[in-house]
């Protein structure tokens, strides 16, 4: 079993971004580190390559500057290898072309049985990525996962809905999107934190990969405004002494609505 | 301007969702639903908010929508009849089918959005770092444009139009892309009024400690005749199913009162609550940050305040 994580590096989620006033887009700047949602993602990864009795999980990221920290994280829980697309060209790309750029270097990574995303970025949460790539590389998908498990080349999952949730059945290849909390990433051990030091990385361009219009030029869109929203400020607030409940009485009774 | 609005049924009737972006689109064009699935007696509601035509796949027989609906879509497109927008609601099936549209269509897509506005171009707004800053992106290039919104982003009201005309949509055969199917559907069941039409919202999250203590906010939410809500943090935890999720990745709440028990405020649980009329918070934490838009806030242990507000609430009969 190969499977094939897509990890997101982010800006620290503690310290909040900014938007670059140059260029309206989120400032990422500093040390990123791998984004929590994907955790999931590789850990899923791990047990299914564990439980088939052999593969590998490899990984794929796209992050400005060369940044490997985050990939080196998802490494040290137990990925062997990864491939790292680092160009300035790619500033300002839509999901769209994330979406053709990881596919490119999914591909790159040999044939996979399984590609991983998580439904959403904690950083630019436009929440496509994962069946763009799907659709970019001619295959089906399982999105929104809660549940999976893998018998006889076909993928069984409890897709998340709306009202509650779907059993989806799919044979390999496919892409899955996987939500937080599906399994419980593991602590990178301190021999794994050494073992990835020495794991194989490939740094390309999108050149590389051979997928042009990226970028500013090939965003199908353009921010036109950046303004503050009305902010909503602080009410009253009260230690509880043993009757703050009463002051929650008081306030619905205010209100009418008791 | 010609407007498609993907259109959601459930249990026979238009989603609120739906019914909103319905809305918005007839002050901006001419407008079709888009349904994947059988229209029933959904015609009618769906005329009455703004669709003039309602192009409809039929039933989709354990598919996903993903792939068969943006195939149907791209297929309509193809035939010489794309509309200059569509407009889609940010659930999880409309996602999908907006992601494999857009590679077919080799378009963006914009999601996230809560505003509209059309003068020659097409500009959406997004709220960004909790909805502290609104960001207007307007799409270059030529349409179809491929727009996606959240809930609650505008008000549904009908007009006075009758049911729009049905149109039968084939979908194409599936290739490689549809072959994942559903096989079993399962429903979570749930009592009292629905969470984003309830006037009361209870919702609870990591700070009560454990599943079983989210009985509290069952019990304040029957009292009050609200509806129990939730952080992610708990969901993804399993205590709670997902429909009761609050936020940026759940449902959009505007109730008159929000008491949010337990709840740390972070900018994903905050925009899906801060329309909220009144805010109450119970947290152990002052510095937390909800106490930032709470309009009434206590510093304390949910273990102990909820309890006697049970039950001085009981007393009152
Ligand atoms: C892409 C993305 C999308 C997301 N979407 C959503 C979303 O839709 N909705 C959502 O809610 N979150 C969402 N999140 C998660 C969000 O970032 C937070 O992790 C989550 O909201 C935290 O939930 P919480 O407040 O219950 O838990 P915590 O942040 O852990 O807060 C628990 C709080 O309980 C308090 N507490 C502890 N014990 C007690 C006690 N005994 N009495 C009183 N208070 C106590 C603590 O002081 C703390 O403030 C998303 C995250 C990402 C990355
Ligand atoms: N630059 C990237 N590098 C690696 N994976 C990514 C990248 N952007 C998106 N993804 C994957 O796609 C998922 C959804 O991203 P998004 O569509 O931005 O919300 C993320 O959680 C990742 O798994």
């Amino acid at each position: 079993m190969n499977i094939v994580v897509c990890v997101k590096q982010i800006p620290d989620p503690a310290n909040p971004g900014a938007l670059d006033p140059g260029t309206n887009t989120l400032k990422r700047e500093g040390k990123l580190i791998l984004d929590e949602s994907d955790s999931y993602g590789v850990e899923m990864a791990l047990q299914l390559v564990d439980k088939a009795g052999g593969g590998e999980v490899a990984l794929v990221s796209m992050a400005p500057n060369g940044e490997v920290s985050g990939l080196r994280t998802a490494l040290a829980m137990g990925a062997a290898r990864g491939v790292l697309v680092s160009d300035p060209s790619l500033q300002g790309s839509d999901a769209l072309t994330t979406a053709k750029i990881l596919a490119a270097a999914a591909q790159r990574l040999g044939s996979a049985d399984l590609i991983i995303a998580a439904t959403e970025s904690s950083d630019g949460y436009t929440g496509t990525v994962p069946e763009q790539m799907a659709e970019v590389l001619g295959l089906p998908s399982v999105t929104f996962a809660k549940k999976v498990e893998i018998t006889g080349g076909i993928l069984k999952a409890q897709r998340q809905t709306d009202a509650g949730f779907d059993d989806v059945e799919c044979p390999l290849p496919l892409v899955l999107s996987v939500t937080a909390g599906v399994v419980e990433p593991r602590y990178p051990s301190f021999k794994g934190i050494m073992a990835a030091k020495s794991k194989p990385v490939e740094t390309v361009t999108a050149a590389d990969l051979g997928v042009a219009g990226v970028g500013w030029a090939g965003a199908g869109q353009k921010i036109v405004s950046v303004v503050a929203a009305e902010a909503r400020g602080a009410g009253e607030v009260v230690e509880d002494d043993g009757e703050g409940f009463a002051k929650i009485v008081s306030f619905l009774e205010n209100l009418k609505v008791i | 301007m010609n407007i498609w609005v993907y259109a959601e049924i459930t249990d026979g009737a238009p989603t609120t969702g739906t019914l909103e972006l319905l809305t918005k689109a007839r002050s901006l064009g001419t407008v079709a639903a888009f349904v994947a699935g059988d229209v029933g007696n959904a015609a009618a509601a769906l005329g009455a908010h703004g669709a003039a035509t309602v192009l409809a796949t039929g039933d989709l027989a354990g598919r996903l929508p993903g792939p068969a609906v943006s195939a149907a879509m791209q297929a309509l497109i193809a035939g010489g009849n794309a509309p200059d927008l569509i407009m889609m609601p940010m659930t999880y099936g409309a996602r999908d089918i907006a992601s494999r549209l857009s590679v077919k269509l080799d378009k963006t897509v914009l999601t996230n959005n809560v505003e509209i506005s059309t003068d020659g171009s097409v500009n959406v707004t997004t709220p960004v770092f909790g909805g502290n800053v609104m960001v207007t992106t307007t799409f270059t290039g030529t349409g179809p444009h491929i727009a996606m919104f959240r809930p609650k982003s505008f008000v549904a009201e009908a007009g006075g139009a009758g049911a729009g005309t049905v149109i039968a949509v084939a979908v194409p055969d599936a290739d490689a892309t549809g072959a994942a199917r559903v096989t079993a559907v399962h429903v979570e069941e749930s009592s009292g009024p629905k969470l984003d039409e309830a006037a009361i919202v209870v919702s609870g999250g990591r700070g009560l400690g454990e599943a079983a203590k989210y009985e509290m906010i069952e019990s304040l939410a029957k009292i009050l005749k609200g509806a129990p809500a939730a952080s992610r943090a708990i969901v993804d935890a399993g205590w709670v199913p997902y429909s009761y999720q609050v936020g940026q990745t759940g449902k959009v709440v505007k109730p008159s009162v929000y008491i949010a028990c337990g709840i740390s405020g972070a900018t994903q649980h905050m925009v899906g609550m801060k329309g909220a009329k009144n805010i109450i918070a119970i947290n152990k934490d002052k510095e937390a940050p909800i106490f930032g838009i709470a309009d009434l806030g206590i510093v304390g242990d949910v273990h102990k305040v909820l309890p006697k507000l049970i039950e001085a609430l009981k007393a009152r009969g």
